[in-house]
C-alpha cells in the first residue's frame, strides 16, 4: 500500500531552519513506523538520522513524534495511523542534533540530580533483604519505565520551564523513595521540593497519555508530594518538642 | 587523542558490571554505540541462574547441581573449572545485586523468587517479572552514575590496535560528528555482546551487529567455539522479539496444528522445559513436517496459566503480544518459531576474562571463556555477563596497577586512525558499485537458511562460496550520502566487513565439525563423537583468511555422558 511519510528534517550545520521532507513508498501496512523510516533510510534517503536499538519497545531508543503524538517507533504500526499520510517529528522539548535525533542532555541531567540509586541506611544482610511482593508491588510500575523521554516531549511544564525536572525523573525517585530499603535522608528532596521539582507539575496528565509503557509519571509525583508534606509535619512536630 | 587507563567497549551488563569493580582512582571510560541503557541487556526477560535454594522444591540445591545442569546443558564441550567458578560466584552476585537495588520479585517469605528454567532439574532463575535484564541494567548504570563513571555514548569502536603482543588502545568514530578519534588505553575490556543480526531471524536488537568480536579477530586475537549459535525456540513470529523461556517456566505449553504437545516426542520428561537447542530444534522439525501453523510457526499456549498469574509474572511478555501480534495471550495463544538468540562462541579468554594479548579483556557475550559449550542454559548467560564482567574489571585493575609498562603508541595509534580516514574517503568518493544493507540482506538470507538449526555439509559449503563472494562485492562498496553525522549508513559499510568475519567462521566451523553437539546438529553426522570432537574450536585471522586449530576442554570432575531429558 501507498504511504506517504512527512519526515522533520535539519541538520544545525547545513541548513537555515528545519523543513519536512516527503517520502512515497510502498509498505505493508502491518509493519512499524520503525521498520518503515529503516526501508526510506536504506532505499530512499541514506542520509536520514534517527535512533533505534531493540525494535521491541524496551531500550526506549526511537521516541519520535508520530501524527503528533509521542511514541515508539517500533511499536506503532502504519496500519493503525489514519490517513496513509504519516508526519514524523523529533521529540519535543529538545534541541535538535540531527533531524530525529535530538540532544537528551537535559533529559539525563534530570535523572542524575534526582539522586537515581538505591540509598541504604544500614550495612546490607548476609543474604536479601526480606520484603514482601505486596510492598514492591508499590514500584512496580515506576521500575517499568525505560527513560524514553516520550513523557518528557509531552509535558506543557517542561516546554515552559526548562530547569523543570519532569515526569520521568520524578517518577524515577518515587521507585526508590516507596522501595522499602531506600533510606534517603530529607537532603535528598530538597531538590525537589521546589517549582522545579515535584511542585511544578500541573497534573495536566500528559504524560499519562504519553507513556507508551503505563508508568503514570503523575501518579509518582503525587506520591511525592504526599512523601514532602509528611517529612514538613514531621519536621513541625520535632521542632515543637 | 582521547587517553584513559581502562577502556571498556560496551556499556550492557558486562561492561557496567566491569566498570563498577574498576577502583575509582584509575581513569576509567565505558564508551559505547549507543546509550548505556539502551544495550541489548535491557531485553532480557526470564532471569538469572543461582542455587539460593528458595524455592520449596528447590531446598537441596546447590552450586555444584548447578554446575552439573549447565555441564550438561553444555553437551560437556565447556570448561568445566569456569562453570564451577561461575555458579559458585552466583549466589553472593544475586545478593549484591539485591543489596545495589535489583527489584526481584519475592515469594510470600519475603526472599527472593526463583522459577524453574529449561535444563535445571530445581527451579533456580531468579526473576524481575519478565524484566529482569531491564532491571538489572538501570540498576547498574544507577551505580555507575552514583560513582561518575565516565560514559563516551554514541561511539563506535572500528579498530583495536596491538603492536609486539601489547594493548595500544583503539580507534574509534563519534557518531554525533563522524569524526575518527584515537583513544589510548593501556587495558582494553571487550564487552560488545553477539551478533545476533548476522542472521535473518533474530531476537536481538538492531545493534547487534558482532562488531566488537570482528575487531578482536582482526586484531589477531583468537576466536572460539563459533560455530556454536542458540537458536530460541519463542519468538514472536515475523518480527522475532523474545518471548522469554520463562513463559514455559510458569507452565506454557508448545502445541502444534494438532492442537498436541509435541515435546513429548522429543524430551517426554522434560518436556517444555528441555534446553533451548533440542526445543527449537522440535518445533523446527514440527514446522518442516507440515505440523506448524501456515508452515511457518506454533503455538506457545499460555491460557490455562489464567490471567492473573500472566499479568503478575508474565506483564511484559502480555504487553509484547498485544502490541506486536495483536493477541492477548490471556484469550489467544501466541504464534511464536525460533531465531537465533545467543552466540556460544566468541573472543577466546580464560576464566581471568585474559585474552592471549596482555591488557585485552573479554566478557559477556562477545566472550567464551566457555561456561556455556555448545548450547547455553536459559538464566545463564545474564549470570554470565555480571560475574565475569566482574572478573575482567578485577583483572583489568591488576594489570594496569601491576603489569603494565608505558611506551610511546600516540604515532601508531594517528596513523591507525588515518587508514580508518581514508577508507571513509574511498567509500565517499565512489558514486556507484554495492550498499552495505544489500549485502547484508544477502548474508543474512544465506546464513539463516544454510547456517541455520539444521545443517549438513553441502548447505555450509555453499553459505562459504557465498561470503566470500559476497567479500568481492564489498570491496566495491560506497556511502551514498555525503554527511558522515549520525550516519548509520556509515556504522552499517564499517560493520559489515567484520560481520562477514563472523559469518565465515560460524559456516567454516561449522563445516569442519562433522559430529552433532548441542546447538550445532549435522543432519549428515546425527551423532556426538567425543573422540575426535570433544574439543574447541579455535580460528586465528590470517592474511589468507581464518586459520582453524584445536583446543583442549578442561574436565574437573564431570564425566561426558549422554545427554537425555
Amino acid at each position: 500500500m501507498k504511504y506517504i511519510f512527512k519526515i522533520f528534517r535539519f541538520d544545525p550545520e547545513k541548513d537555515k531552519e528545519p523543513y519536512f521532507q516527503e517520502y512515497e513508498y510502498d509498505f505493508l501496512p502491518s509493519i512499524s513506523i520503525l521498520e518503515a523510516l529503516i526501508t526510506i533510510r536504506d532505499e530512499v534517503d541514506s542520509s536520514l538520522s534517527f535512533r533505534y536499538s531493540c525494535r521491541g519497545a524496551v531500550c526506549g531508543s526511537c521516541g519520535m513524534i508520530i501524527n503528533g503524538n509521542p511514541d515508539l517507533a517500533c511499536r506503532v504500526k502504519l496500519e493503525t495511523l489514519y490517513p496513509d499520510e504519516i508526519v514524523i517529528e523529533p521529540l519535543a522539548n529538545f534541541e535538535i542534533l540531527k533531524d530525529l535525533i535530538v540532544d537528551m542532555g537535559p533529559f539525563w541531567k534530570a535523572y542524575r540530580e534526582i539522586r537515581p540509586y538505591l540509598h541504604t541506611k544500614n550495612k546490607p544482610p548476609e543474604k536479601e533483604h526480606r520484603i514482601s511482593e505486596k510492598a514492591m508491588e508499590k514500584i512496580y510500575p515506576f521500575v517499568n519505565c525505560i527513560l524514553c523521554a516520550c513523557c518528557y516531549s509531552a509535558c506543557p511544564v517542561v516546554s515552559k520551564d526548562e530547569n523543570y525536572l519532569g515526569p520521568a525523573a520524578l517518577a524515577k525517585l518515587y521507585r526508590f523513595v516507596k522501595d522499602p530499603r531506600d533510606h534517603r535522608p530529607y537532603s535528598f528532596l530538597k531538590r525537589i521540593n521546589t517549582q522545579e521539582g515535584a511542585w511544578g507539575c500541573h497534573t495536566i496528565f500528559k504524560c499519562v497519555e504519553a507513556c507508551p509503557k503505563e508508568v503514570r509519571p503523575v501518579d509518582g509525583i503525587e506520591g511525592l508530594r504526599r512523601k514532602l508534606i509528611i517529612e514538613k509535619i514531621k519536621r513541625l512536630l520535632r521542632f515543637r518538642k | 587523542m582521547v587517553k584513559c587507563d581502562i577502556l571498556i567497549i560496551g556499556g550492557g551488563l558486562a561492561g557496567l558490571s566491569a566498570a563498577l569493580k574498576i577502583p575509582q582512582e584509575l581513569d576509567t571510560i565505558v564508551i559505547s554505540k549507543v546509550h548505556p541503557l539502551r544495550s541489548h541487556s535491557g531485553a532480557a526477560q526470564g532471569g538469572l541462574n543461582a542455587a539460593l535454594a528458595n524455592h520449596p522444591e528447590g531446598k537441596h540445591d546447590s552450586w555444584e547441581l548447578h554446575a552439573f545442569d549447565t555441564i550438561k546443558g553444555s553437551d560437556y564441550l565447556a570448561d568445566q573449572n569456569a562453570v564451577e567458578l561461575m555458579c559458585k560466584e552466583a549466589i553472593p552476585t544475586i545478593y549484591e545485586l539485591e543489596h545495589l537495588g535489583a527489584p526481584f520479585s519475592r515469594f510470600p517469605d519475603g526472599t527472593i523468587a526463583q522459577r524453574p528454567f529449561g535444563g535445571g532439574e530445581f527451579p533456580r532463575t531468579c526473576y524481575a517479572a519478565d524484566r529482569t535484564g531491564l532491571v538489572l541494567l538501570h540498576t547498574l548504570y544507577e551505580q555507575c552514575i552514583r560513582r561518575n563513571v565516565k560514559f563516551l555514548d554514541e561511539w563506535l569502536v572500528s579498530k583495536l590496535v596491538i603492536k609486539n603482543n601489547r594493548c595500544l588502545g583503539v580507534i574509534a568514530i563519534e557518531l554525533a560528528s563522524g569524526k575518527v578519534v584515537p583513544i589510548k588505553a593501556k587495558a582494553v575490556i571487550f564487552a560488545t555482546g553477539g551478533y545476533g543480526r548476522v542472521y535473518l531471524r533474530t531476537t536481538n536488537a538492531y545493534i547487534n551487529q558482532g562488531s566488537g568480536i570482528g575487531i578482536a579477530y582482526r586484531a589477531g586475537i583468537p576466536l572460539k567455539d563459533m560455530e556454536f549459535v542458540q537458536f530460541h525456540p519463542t519468538s514472536l513470529h515475523r518480527t522475532n522479539i523474545l518471548i522469554t523461556e520463562g513463559a514455559r517456566g510458569e507452565g506454557g505449553y508448545l502445541i502444534n496444528k494438532e492442537g498436541r504437545r509435541f515435546m513429548e516426542d522429543y524430551a517426554p520428561h522434560a518436556m517444555e522445559l528441555a534446553p533451548r537447542d533440542i526445543v527449537a530444534r522440535a518445533i523446527q522439525k514440527e514446522i518442516e513436517e507440515g505440523r506448524g501453523i501456515n508452515d511457518e510457526y506454533v503455538y506457545l499456549d499460555l491460557r490455562h496459566l489464567g490471567a492473573e498469574k500472566i499479568m503478575k509474572r508474565l506483564p511484559g511478555i502480555r504487553e509484547i503480544a498485544l502490541n506486536f501480534a495483536g493477541i492477548d495471550p490471556i484469550e489467544a495463544p501466541i504464534p511464536i518459531q525460533p531465531a537465533q538468540h545467543y552466540s556460544m562462541g566468541g573472543i577466546d579468554v580464560n576464566e581471568k576474562c585474559e585474552t592471549v594479548v596482555p591488557g585485552v579483556y573479554a566478557a559477556g557475550e562477545c566472550a567464551c571463556v566457555s561456561v556455556h559449550g555448545a548450547n547455553r542454559l536459559g538464566g545463564n548467560s545474564l549470570l554470565e555477563t555480571i560475574v565475569f564482567g566482574k572478573i575482567a574489571g578485577r583483572e583489568a585493575s591488576k594489570y594496569v596497577r601491576e603489569g603494565y609498562i608505558d611506551f610511546k603508541s600516540d604515532r601508531e595509534l594517528n596513523e591507525s586512525a588515518k587508514e580508518i580516514e581514508e577508507k571513509i574517503k574511498v567509500w565517499m568518493s565512489r558514486t556507484s558499485g554495492t550498499r552495505a544493507h544489500e549485502l547484508l540482506n544477502k548474508l543474512k538470507a544465506i546464513t539463516t537458511e544454510k547456517v541455520g538449526i539444521f545443517r549438513n555439509g553441502k548447505d555450509l559449503s555453499y553459505a562459504l562460496e557465498t561470503i566470500r563472494q559476497l567479500r568481492e562485492d564489498y570491496k566495491k562498496a560506497y556511502l551514498g550520502s555525503p554527511n558522515l553525522k549520525f550516519s548509520q549508513e556509515l556504522i552499517n559499510i564499517i560493520e559489515f566487513e567484520l560481520m562477514l568475519d563472523l559469518a565465515e567462521i560460524i559456516t567454516l566451523g561449522a563445516l569442519n565439525r562433522t559430529e552433532t553437539r548441542g546447538s550445532h546438529y549435522r543432519r549428515d553426522f546425527k551423532e556426538r563423537n567425543d573422540k575426535e570432537w570433544l574439543k574447541h574450536t579455535i580460528v586465528i585471522y590470517t592474511d589468507k583468511g581464518p586459520k582453524i586449530s584445536y583446543k583442549e576442554v578442561i574436565i574437573t570432575k564431570y564425566k561426558p555422558a549422554k545427554r537425555e531429558y
